[in-house]
């Protein structure tokens, strides 16, 4: 039966997420984090993995991409740290594998007490290397493996502009390596779609955020003796932020449903989801910060947390250009 | 998430198609012959119960309740057929519903089954020069006559669609000079056919003109009998508030702009220029906005289906679609370069259409800008996703609207 809208208990998921995330997510943590050079947060990983977010793209869970989805949007709204989408697909990846020796890891990676991180495409920067126990690592032309941490994995921490993903310079010289799907293996492609979608349901959240902390502020700041939201100039601002997140929210829906149905435009749709997302995302960052004014240019009142992560979901595992480019490859213009 | 309609669906669907094959055939019929040929087939069509559904029987209707999903797959197997589905215009959208919820016996016996055939043609009589965007401005002046049984018309009407053709109009005029301005406006119904009234079309900057259309019309003591009044004197104003809400909503309202969008890939190939990379990201960017739109009308289907309110979404739809419109029109003026040099045959309905370059792409380059217009500017439309859609407080200048 036709269905394309969340169900109640999708919606139910999602807030209480939400709420557990808001224990131990908020500004306080967010400077505290960003301040110091952990590159890793065990409190508010441990209350989503608590949560058996873990399990969720087992083939056997009943769920799908799309829940995942909901997930990294929930995430994404609160720019909470943690290689999660890294995690998720892990489980997805080895639970779908033959190989017994990565799938050793399973239970620790479902219950999050091991945590893995994306290594995809050719970048050496890794969210979390230093914490992390395994490496989904791989290439569309190479495969896909999972790497164990360890002797001839090298992690070498940089300054990361995203405050929420701290990341490392990591190389792999003859470190333990379980093949999970050679080149050429379908799952290769639905692996990297998956990523995709997961990246564009973060800057859904990121970008929903960005609005909802704008049209607040507009709601409550008074300048000329009314609140700020009440003139046209930045009521018309505001309008086209929910315009430009708000359609774009069933796009990640329709990619996510094309990875779960097996339809055949699956991997364009990731692409073009990604590339359109990452684009909102970016659009509204700046938005926020020039509807804020002066407070929002300053660090403490941490707007520029979300700037700085909708940069990096940008550039992650390709520019939006870049996946344009594959899209109109793949729809054969 | 699901998108297929379901067995029940598709076993509709069925029987839908084998009407189609056994009543829709017009072959070589033309003119009056095909005319007549499709009366008689929307009243078979309303028979079976696939068209009027809102409508009850005793008007003239099939009379249904709200069945998005069977209405959408009538939908799509009409079109798949060619057939035709109901009368289109002002007054199956407007004056059929407003009729319905707030007309008189006496109004709704005169004038649905009217307007069903096709054979009354209703004309918008809402702008005037002086009220667009404020629309509750309105000053054309209504009066009673000493009798008491007929309103006295003066003034001016304007933008009004399908004006030359239109037999009949529903319009908005202040009846009470003295009461505030949302509240001094009835709503009449008016024979275009007479001494008072002159009409005139309003070449547009297509250079589109004649019959089809917008027009502005003058009032010189026109009449109007009093029964002829929808809704309360002076409660005109939220009379015009009714808007048709059964089975609305349709997945098919967003093919239109993919089929658009389909084209202008086309015109991307047929100037040649669909391997630069430049003109491939504009298009995935556009697309970027289509598929939005396309997924997002599912959205809406999907909770019209399940009778679930989809929130600040559908205020939205159409400032995105005009857009839209307007970023495929600046692609579609880089595409066509030298082209636009050319006045396209036939632009702005003059004449036959065809055969056509790329150059027909500037009826799209023009119309897209007809959309920022058209049933609510964009500013308003952005005021409207401000204020009902995040909540923003209303300008000062503008809180008493209502």
């Amino acid at each position: 039966m036709m269905r394309f809208h969340l169900s109640e208990e999708q919606i139910a998921i999602q807030d209480a997420i939400r709420g557990t995330l808001a224990d131990v997510w908020q500004l306080e943590q967010q400077h505290k984090f960003a301040g110091g050079d952990a590159d890793f947060d065990p409190a508010s990983w441990n209350a989503l993995m608590g949560l058996g977010l873990g399990s969720i793209l087992l083939p056997e869970s009943g769920m799908g991409l799309l829940d995942a989805a909901l997930v990294c949007e929930v995430v994404g709204e609160v720019a909470a740290p943690g290689p999660l989408i890294g995690q998720l697909l892990a489980v997805a990846a080895v639970s779908r594998s033959s190989n017994e020796a990565a799938k050793a890891h399973l239970a620790g990676l479902e219950a999050g007490s091991t945590i893995a991180t994306l290594a995809f495409g050719n970048s050496p920067y890794v969210q979390s290397a230093r914490a992390a126990d395994l490496f989904l690592k791989g290439s569309r032309e190479a495969g896909i493996s999972l790497v164990e941490a360890g002797e001839g994995v090298t992690a070498e921490p940089v300054n990361s502009t995203d405050r929420s993903r701290p990341i490392s310079k990591v190389s792999f010289d003859g470190a333990t390596t379980h093949v999970l799907f050679p080149a050429g293996d379908p799952m290769v492609g639905k692996l990297f779609g998956s990523a995709l979608v997961l990246i564009a349901a973060d800057a859904l959240g990121g970008a929903q955020k960005c609005t909802d902390m704008s049209v607040a502020y507009a709601k409550e700041r008074e300048q000329f003796g009314q609140p700020i939201g009440q003139f046209q100039g930045l009521k018309h601002q505001l309008a086209h932020m929910a315009l430009d997140v708000e359609p774009a929210r069933a796009q990640v829906w329709y990619a996510a449903y094309a990875h779960d149905a097996d339809l055949t435009d699956a991997e364009r749709a990731a692409a073009m989801a990604k590339a359109h997302l990452c684009d909102v995302y970016v659009r509204c960052a700046r938005a926020a910060i020039a509807a804020h004014g002066g407070i929002g240019y300053t660090w403490e009142y941490g707007l520029n947390y979300w700037f700085r992560r909708a940069a990096f979901n940008r550039a992650w595992l390709g520019s939006p250009s870049y996946h344009r480019a594959r899209a109109a490859d793949l729809a054969g213009w | 998430m699901d998108l297929s309609y379901g067995a029940e669906a598709e076993s509709f669907r069925e029987e839908v198609r084998a009407f189609l094959k056994a009543e829709w055939s017009p072959g070589e019929r033309r003119k009056d012959e095909l005319k007549a040929y499709v009366a008689d087939f929307r009243i078979s069509a309303t028979d079976k119960g696939y068209l009027y559904r809102a409508i009850p029987k005793q008007y003239g209707g099939s009379q249904h309740p709200v069945d998005v999903i069977k209405a959408q797959v009538i939908r799509e197997e009409f079109q798949r057929a060619r057939a035709p589905m109901e009368i289109a215009g002002n007054g199956m959208n407007m004056t059929v519903p407003t009729l319905l919820e707030q007309g008189t016996e006496e109004q709704k016996d005169l004038f649905i089954r009217k307007t069903m055939s096709g054979e009354y043609i209703w004309g918008q009589g809402y702008s005037e020069p002086g009220s667009g965007s404020d629309l509750a401005s309105v000053r054309t002046k209504g009066e009673l006559s000493a009798d008491g049984s007929k309103w006295i018309i003066n003034g001016q009407k304007i933008w009004t669609s399908q004006g030359m053709l239109s037999t009949h109009m529903f319009m908005l005029v202040r009846t009470e000079p003295d009461a505030p301005k949302h509240d001094g406006i009835t709503y009449l119904l008016i024979d275009l056919d007479q001494p008072g009234i002159t009409r005139r079309p309003i070449k547009q900057m297509t250079g589109e003109e004649g019959n089809h259309t917008f027009c502005e019309f003058f009032f010189d003591n026109a009449e109007t009998p009093v029964s002829w009044q929808v809704g309360e004197r002076g409660k005109g104003w939220y009379v015009s508030r009714t808007t048709l809400k059964h089975e609305r909503a349709s997945i098919g309202s967003a093919d239109g702009l993919g089929n658009q969008f389909k084209k202008l890939v086309e015109l991307a190939k047929e100037v040649g220029r669909i391997g630069e990379p430049v003109i491939r990201d504009k298009l995935a960017q556009i697309e970027g906005y289509v598929l939005s739109h396309r997924y997002t009308s599912f959205r809406l289907f999907s909770c019209a289906a399940a009778g679930e309110n989809p929130g600040s979404v559908s205020l939205m739809m159409k400032l995105y679609l005009t857009e839209i419109g307007h970023e495929m029109a600046l692609l579609a003026q880089e595409l066509i370069g030298e082209h636009a040099f050319i006045e396209p045959e036939g632009a702005g309905g003059r004449g036959p259409r065809g055969p056509r370059g790329p150059e027909k792409w500037m009826d799209q380059i023009m119309g897209s800008l007809g959309n920022s217009i058209a049933g609510g500017a964009s500013n308003i439309q952005r005021n409207i996703i401000g204020e009902r859609g995040l909540g923003l407080p209303r300008d000062a200048i503008m809180s008493g609207e209502k």
